[in-house]
């Protein structure tokens, strides 16, 4: 008698969750029969139909956004480019932020979110997952102000066809204590080569696309590898890469991926050395820890995010609205100034507290090209190789693993 | 209208009467509910996670392919890392439960032998009340504790984030879930069978073992069951005080949340299943089961 209950059980879940995976595939082959593919580029973009005009404003509009990307007065009241917004159109704003580019693309693929500010890493993970559309530029009329060079770049655009509007940048510094290392560093060789003199105090970004970090370093230190771009990695590339983290990896005392996380550690002297964004070194200094942030010479990763329209979206006039209100002028300097980025309108600078954008080095081209833009990378080498295959980003999280061992 | 007799008062009976006649449909109404919440909501989920684990993702979008194979499973048996890291969580969570184990017992024993019936209350109070606190307030007390020019570098002691940090705060979390059952299996042992093997002229030392650890056994499996499922699934306590360590949680985590590998977490997750099944079994075993 209790057998036969047992099998019932079992037999009954096992029919509920076949059936359950009967209706999914049967909405993913439905996918497959509309996605008719084109080959743009270094990769195949699946075909979503582009928006050819604005019209009259929806109701309402859905946000996933960086924190700090889409404020409404609710953290600081003087802190709000949401409501100005919502006045001007109608489009009623709800706002949902997320942590790491990763959970950017997770929350996406479920298709309640319209508009996206997507990182370099998150952005061509969205177009080729068909999550994204392509945004018609010529309908944002603050597109003309943004800087040239962060226009129809590989991590926004695919074949020269533009999925986002460019929304600000930065790079990921060298963070130190300044009481604990001397003399002061100018190379990333002190989270790599030279760790070992700050054993157990190092830290690092705790994502596989610090990966690039290394690759970066690698790049000049080991120019016989051949690394023309630190998201472009083949077999033995990624190999070097992860054994030069190994070795990190004995020296790292912490991995950080909150930032205030980080913040406590520079300030108690449990990490003196490793990576970090611009913000951070700013509210470390605040709170009296003895930091710098520095580019070191050997260039750095960064981000360069984009805000992009959800491929499904019911609000497509509101989110074409919301991204021409987001690069203006004065919507792009407050979010600048709010997250500490460089903002990608040039036109903010002018509206921005004084010395602002010579801080975050905005507009400065020769700066920002030291700056490899965080892209996700993909099996075709976006270096331009065509003769070998190059790792993707599923290679590098099992990577990463392996390295934090 | 329920409060009017009915006409022919047997109206109801006959309906209600088949569920008199048939007393396996009345069983079965009874029970449906709550096995189909244990057989869709939990058997299920389970089932479903041992069906994604056969599968694999595109490389680059994240897009789940459903194509059948065990490349997974091949994976996490022939690459190294994930053999250390299953151990390395192995350890914690035994070491963990023998931790509160010992903690528990002298607790758990004054609460139920020898504290007054006021302090008893007090005492079941003072356990309980950790449990209200949020897990990550305690977990970020704890990261400052073992913060350098914290209040245990203070006293020279800390011994930084990392392992022994990582052990220290788990087995700080889950005390009271080793503490309450063993105190309530404390509870239901007589007074009068440990005065009995007292005058039988037992020693304190053979009156624990013949008398109290019986008892006690069951109740110490009831916790470390807990204990070591609690442990064994948490990634959240190492990443804030375990330095650069990564358990079998973090693999799950960044699989899934990073790699948005779905998949490959799902055949990580069936390792804690597994352990759990293994050790369920072999708690079923000693027959500590039965006295609960």
């Amino acid at each position: 008698m209790k057998h036969t209950t047992r099998l019932v059980a079992t037999v009954a879940a096992f029919a509920l969750a076949l059936t359950g995976c009967g209706t999914s595939s049967g909405d993913d082959s439905d996918n497959d029969g509309s996605s008719s593919t084109e080959e743009q580029g270094g990769f195949t973009a699946p075909d979503v139909p582009m928006a050819d005009q604005v019209g009259p404003f929806e109701d309402s509009l859905s946000v996933l956004a960086w924190p700090g990307y889409a404020e409404d007065g609710s953290t600081d009241k003087s802190v709000d480019w949401v409501t100005p917004f919502e006045e001007e159109t109608g489009c009623q704003v709800d706002v949902k932020y997320f942590g790491t580019s990763d959970e950017a693309v997770n929350l996406m693929k479920t298709g309640q979110y319209d508009v996206v500010s997507a990182s370099g890493d998150a952005s061509l993970r969205l177009i080729a997952g068909g999550d994204v559309a392509p945004v018609n530029t010529d309908l944002i009329p603050n597109y003309a102000d943004v800087w040239p060079f962060l226009k129809d770049r590989e991590w926004n655009s695919v074949g020269g066809q533009m999925y986002g509007v460019p929304h600000g940048y930065g790079a990921n510094l060298l963070m130190y204590n300044t009481d604990v290392v001397t003399p002061a560093p100018t190379s990333w060789s002190a989270v790599f080569d030279d760790a070992s003199s700050y054993s157990g105090k190092v830290t690092a970004y705790d994502s596989p696309i610090y990966i690039a970090d290394a690759a970066l370093y690698l790049m000049e230190t080991q120019p016989d590898l051949g690394i023309e771009n630190p998201y472009s990695l083949d077999e033995d590339q990624l190999a070097a890469a992860v054994d030069l983290l190994k070795k990190q990896r004995e020296n790292v005392g912490e991995y950080w991926s909150d930032y205030l996380k980080e913040i406590q550690s520079f300030k108690t002297g449990d990490s003196v050395v490793g990576t970090t964004w611009q913000v951070i070194a700013n509210l470390a200094k605040d709170e009296d820890a003895p930091v710098e942030a520095i580019l070191p010479d050997e260039g750095a990763t960064g981000w360069s995010d984009t805000w992009m329209v959800q491929a499904s979206t019911e609000s497509p006039n509101c989110a074409y609205g919301w991204m021409n209100h987001i690069i203006s002028p004065e919507a792009n300097a407050a979010v600048a100034e709010w997250f500490g980025e460089a903002p990608a309108n040039e036109k903010a600078c002018d509206l921005t507290s004084k010395g602002f954008c010579e801080t975050y080095h905005a507009g400065d081209e020769a700066y920002a090209e030291q700056i490899h833009y965080w892209t996700t990378p993909i099996e075709q080498c976006l270096d331009g190789r065509t003769d070998v295959t190059c790792t993707t980003y599923q290679d590098w999280t099992q990577a990463w693993t392996e390295i934090k061992g | 209208m329920t409060s009017q007799p009915l006409p022919g008062g047997g109206a109801a009976s006959p309906r209600w009467g088949v569920l008199h006649r048939r007393p396996r449909l009345r069983l079965g109404l009874l029970l449906g509910p709550p096995m189909l919440w244990l057989g869709v909501l939990y058997l299920g989920s389970l089932a479903a996670l041992f069906i994604t684990s056969l599968w694999t993702v595109d490389p680059f979008g994240g897009n789940i392919e459903r194509v059948w194979n065990l490349d997974n499973y091949r994976d996490l048996f022939t690459i190294d890392v994930y053999r250390t890291i299953t151990i390395r969580t192995l350890l914690i969570a035994v070491t963990v439960t023998v931790i509160d184990t010992l903690l528990a017992f002298p607790i758990a024993l004054y609460m139920a032998k020898v504290a007054s019936p006021r302090l008893q209350r007090a005492l079941v109070i003072a356990v309980l009340t950790p449990l209200w606190a949020s897990y990550l307030v305690k977990a970020y007390a704890w990261r400052g504790m073992f913060a350098s020019g914290g209040p245990l570098d203070d006293l020279g002691i800390t011994p930084g984030y990392g392992l022994v940090a990582t052990v220290v705060t788990l087995s700080y979390l889950w005390l009271p879930y080793m503490i309450l059952p063993m105190y309530a299996g404390l509870e239901r042992l007589p007074n009068s069978l440990i005065e009995a093997s007292a005058d039988l002229g037992a020693t304190t030392r053979t009156t624990m073992r013949r008398v109290v650890l019986p008892v006690l056994f069951p109740a110490a499996v009831a916790g470390s069951i807990f204990t070591f499922s609690l442990t064994l699934g948490d990634y959240i306590a190492v990443k804030i005080v375990g330095g650069a360590n990564q358990m079998l949680g973090n693999v799950v985590y960044d699989s899934f949340l990073t790699g948005n590998n779905l998949p490959f977490a799902a055949a990580v997750a069936t390792i804690p299943v597994v352990t759990m099944v293994i050790y369920l079994g072999a708690v079923r075993r000693t027959g500590a089961l039965d006295s609960l």
